[in-house]
């Protein structure tokens, strides 16, 4: 199945501290607050622009830097459940994961596209389609496909805590 | 067949397997798992999994650094949660002003070498200085370390990093770190273990040994490693002789575990080998907005800075204080210089031996051991337009809390010599000669 996603393209070496301030990371608490705040340093048209669905299509090395895990949950809170990069630091691709948000590593793609162009993602098959072209990309392993299909490492956890009682 | 790298052997130790390689996908049992002032909302998310109890008490470690003293009433309110939380699950929690979780976990002997280490912060990578395989992991992740004691991993292969030469006199491994950052890039390092070794180590100070396996955090590295020698080993011993006759340790308890440090097998395969020549090396400098934005300190000269900062996990060692108050003493300061010391052991031998007598007479000022202003939360947050130098490791654009402020990171001699100047500038301009 194709689904069509609005993109906001970035470049290479994006951090977690532009992603979600650091000054933030212990009071701000509920969903609608830190998404509030994603990508401030960055980008301070996309919390009040963003829309369900979108995607981030970046560079290299997207996410480096610290391990807070608002650096996901921001963007997941603002609606984003996809980010399409053409590598992403260890700490931020676990926090993926462990979010349920699909990290998808593509060359190229970041280069050929602009804020508010459209892609289709094939996520069965591993494909999107830009500008008529279809890039693919590698699946999860199966252990970590594990955790993204349970919805992420908490969710996973509930099922496996609820079962052993 | 070809010898094991350090994490495949750590590694192996810590999911009970006789061997691993680079690509397995493990289940690890950490040594030891922290997390700082995050702890509250881990346990928020501790609670949702359904887990009642940490699994592993004694293996879990509490310290509040991030923001410390408590810089607002939300902060304040945060800290209690977690006071509360240690109290009640019996987990070793370390108070404000105790210093930062790195600094004090190594301080304390409470990883050891050939161990894995888990922590809810970046900078894990840290404990490479000790010989043990550190690595940062996210808030759910800690959630399910305390709820499992196990976390899935996979081995990195492992990219080994030589040093060459003795580096010159004001070249400190900060200088070599943000050298090695220029030339391979922040990233260079992803997904990765980092082995540093060579023959510079030996002319680091054990107060520098820490810098550059922290650092490997903006290189993207999952881990770092320095063979541990004998001042390591005697640093580790020492520390833990110092904590069983403390009164209120038990030699039995799992804090007083046997450990064996662990090497790299000399045929171990290497992903990456990478050689740098640190012997005409000059002090180096990063620019904002990025740790690999790197020149020789010689080319930027004469940019005007408002704040310079000793302190955070990379530079608020002793050496680190002591380096400022060689440059410093007997003159007067025209930028503000924080002096925020990584541990109250550090600000206690700096009481004791002189050193803060130095920096505040030449109009420094210092402040509680933690983090200070690098999460950007307060103690030496910059004006919109200040330019900051600091001993640190991060300058990405609102580091320090301010988005227009820009931040430089250089060598504890240099960020002492910039306070002296209120500009960039060569240390050996103030001191004359570094070999004095």
């Amino acid at each position: 199945m194709t689904n069509t996603h609005r993109c906001w393209v970035y470049g290479d070496n994006v951090n977690t501290d532009v992603i979600f301030p650091g000054k933030y990371t212990y009071t701000l608490k509920t969903p609608e607050e830190i998404a509030s705040k994603a990508l401030e340093d960055l980008d301070p048209t996309f919390a009040t622009q963003v829309k369900a669905g979108d995607v981030i299509v970046a560079g290299r090395n997207w996410g480096m830097g610290s391990s807070r895990e608002q650096g996901v949950t921001s963007l997941k809170y603002a609606g984003v459940n996809c980010i399409i990069a053409e590598s992403f630091s260890g700490l931020y691709f676990r926090n993926c994961i462990n979010q349920g948000v699909l990290p998808i590593v593509c060359t190229g793609l970041h280069l050929t596209l602009h804020t508010g162009d459209s892609i289709e993602l094939d996520i069965a098959n591993h494909t999107i389609i830009s500008g008529g072209n279809h890039y693919s990309f590698s699946p999860l392993s199966p252990s970590v496909q594990k955790i993204f299909d349970a919805g992420g490492l908490l969710p996973m956890l509930q099922k496996q805590f609820a079962a052993a009682k | 067949m070809t010898g094991y790298t350090f994490v495949e052997k750590t590694l192996a130790r810590a999911a009970g397997r006789v061997n691993v390689r680079a690509g397995d996908i493990l289940d690890i049992q950490p040594d030891v798992m922290f997390s700082h002032d995050n702890t509250a909302a881990i346990r928020r998310i501790f609670e949702k999994i359904g887990a009642q109890n940490i699994s592993r008490p004694e293996r879990a470690v509490f310290t509040l650094d991030h923001a410390v003293p408590a810089p607002t009433t939300e902060h304040a309110q945060n800290h209690a949660e977690i006071r509360q939380w240690a109290k009640a699950q019996g987990i070793r929690q370390f108070e404000v002003g105790r210093g930062i979780c790195h600094q004090v976990i190594s301080e304390e002997a409470l990883v050891l070498p050939g161990e894995v280490i888990l922590g809810s912060d970046s900078h894990t990578t840290h404990f490479g200085w000790l010989g043990a395989f550190g690595m940062g992991v996210g808030r759910t992740e800690m959630a399910a370390l305390w709820a499992t004691g196990q976390l899935w991993i996979r081995v990195p292969e492992t990219f080994r990093i030589t040093l060459i030469g003795k580096p010159p006199a004001g070249v400190t491994a900060k200088d070599i770190t943000l050298r090695l950052m220029k030339d391979k890039s922040v990233g260079g390092g992803a997904y990765r273990a980092i082995e540093i070794c060579g023959e510079t180590l030996q002319h680091w100070s054990i107060d520098e040994l820490p810098v550059m396996p922290n650092m490997m955090a903006e290189f993207g590295a999952m881990s770092a490693y320095i063979a541990p020698d004998e001042r390591v080993l005697e640093y580790v011993h020492a520390r833990r002789a110092r904590a069983v006759q403390a009164a209120d340790s038990d030699p039995a308890s799992y804090r007083f575990r046997p450990y064996e440090p662990l090497y790299p097998d000399t045929d171990a395969d290497y992903d990456e080998d990478y050689a740098l020549d640190v012997s005409t090396l000059q002090p180096q400098i990063a620019l904002p907005h990025q740790p690999d934005n790197v020149v020789n300190l010689s080319e930027v000269a004469g940019q005007p800075i408002q704040q310079a900062l000793i302190g955070t996990c990379t530079g608020g060692r002793l050496s680190d204080l002591e380096a400022a108050a060689a440059v410093v003493k007997g003159k007067h300061i025209r930028s503000r210089l924080l002096i925020i010391p990584a541990s109250s052991e550090v600000l206690l031998e700096a009481t004791r031996n002189g050193t803060l007598a130095t920096l505040i007479e030449a109009g420094a000022a210092i402040s509680t051991p933690g983090c200070g202003p690098c999460m950007g939360n307060h103690m030496g947050v910059p004006a919109s337009g200040e330019a900051t130098i600091m001993s640190g490791s991060r300058n990405f654009k609102g580091r320090l809390g301010t988005t227009d402020a820009p931040t430089y990171l250089s060598n504890p001699y240099v960020v002492a010599a910039c306070a002296v100047a209120g500009k960039i500038i060569d240390p050996a301009e103030i001191i004359g000669t570094m070999e004095a």
